[in-house]
């Protein structure tokens, strides 16, 4: 079929046209590797070097400092690595990665917060009880 | 636009329509690559659910040992290290691939199946070592969803050394042709997002798990 019948695009030979143009519309650049590579870098040593020194007196702060990182890190490589924009595909990956997010965080969060509270509300076993266990 | 999107065959040889898109507003620009995007957000829901679990049962040791015991940070730090390095060199491969030169583009791909070698490798040796030392994924919950999390990180870094070999034959044999680029392009996403996911186990399994 050619590629234009009354004007009309033929949706197949649309889509061979578009894959063998694809990788020339995503902006690629050594720049951006070694940028995002750096940024990497440096958000990979500072939370292993806090965890092995003990920087931080409190737990919980270099707890919360690590996570902190960890997103930094993630956005670093979804922006430099994997070229995520909120326009490529006519904005459908964009629109898929937060409906997983939104999943992502339901499920970890509702899982840790259930089970968290099944610990905390199950009544306890007197010992008496636990002999009387088969 | 206004026309209706169903329009008679154009060659007049049957009654039977074609249907047209116009626009082509319903498809993406480029199929193949937002499907293989979906496939990976299946994928981090299944790494997701695998943290949860990880999350729920990190700390029920069994009277075991805890993390804080069994992990060597120095080499998750080296491990780490490997993967970040092989994301770079996968990225200079794609440039190479875009500047269509086939030499050089096969070196920088055989140096990221190397580097990812080295972090399977060091991982199988991890968990080689804690099997033998009797810690194995049946002594406690904690252990059994550290395997899991892990072990399945890994058998996808593992998955997708196996696709980088294959596309180096491919690509000595038949160049940098359309196919083999956008192979070129869906392993990079799948590539880039273990790094993602490996950030999150060295950071929630590895880091907080010294901690606690």
């Amino acid at each position: 079929m050619s590629a234009s019948v009354n004007g009309l695009r033929d949706v197949d030979d649309h889509a061979v046209a578009e894959q063998l143009e694809q990788h020339d519309t995503l902006h690629i650049t050594v720049g951006g590797y070694v940028t995002g590579f750096a940024l990497s870098v440096i958000l990979t040593a500072i939370p292993f070097w806090l965890v092995m020194s003990n920087a931080l007196a409190s737990v919980g702060l270099t707890i919360f400092v690590i996570l902190a990182l960890a997103m930094v890190q993630i956005y670093v490589h979804m922006v430099f690595f994997l070229h995520m924009t909120s326009k490529a595909e006519g904005g459908w990956t964009w629109m898929s990665l937060i409906f997983t997010l939104v999943l992502l965080v339901i499920v970890l969060s509702g899982s840790l917060w259930i089970m968290y509270h099944l610990n905390e509300n199950t009544m306890p076993l007197s010992p008496e009880q636990a002999r009387k266990l088969p | 636009m206004s026309e209706s999107p169903i329009t008679p065959a154009a060659d007049g040889t049957t009654a039977a329509l074609r249907f047209y898109d116009e626009a082509g507003a319903h498809h993406a620009e480029h199929p193949t690559i937002l499907g293989f995007w979906l496939y990976l957000m299946s994928d981090t829901l299944l790494f997701a659910c695998l943290f949860a679990t990880y999350g729920v049962l990190g700390r029920n040791y069994a009277g075991g040992p805890s993390g804080a015991e069994l992990f060597d940070l120095q080499l998750v730090a080296v491990n780490t290290s490997l993967l970040l390095a092989s994301s770079i060199t996968y990225g200079f491969g794609v440039i190479e691939m875009r500047r269509k030169r086939v030499g050089s583009t096969l070196a920088w791909l055989g140096i990221t199946g190397l580097l990812g070698a080295g972090f399977v490798g060091i991982e199988l040796y991890e968990f080689s070592h804690l099997i033998h030392e009797g810690y194995g994924p049946q002594r406690s919950a904690f252990l059994s969803s550290f395997f899991t999390l892990v072990g399945t990180h890994g058998l996808h870094v593992t998955f997708g050394i196996v696709w980088l070999i294959t596309l180096i034959v491919q690509v000595s044999r038949h160049g940098l042709t359309a196919s083999n680029r956008r192979r070129i392009m869906c392993l990079s996403m799948f590539w880039h997002f273990l790094d993602v996911v490996w950030i999150g186990v060295f950071t929630f399994v590895y880091l907080m798990g010294v901690l606690r």
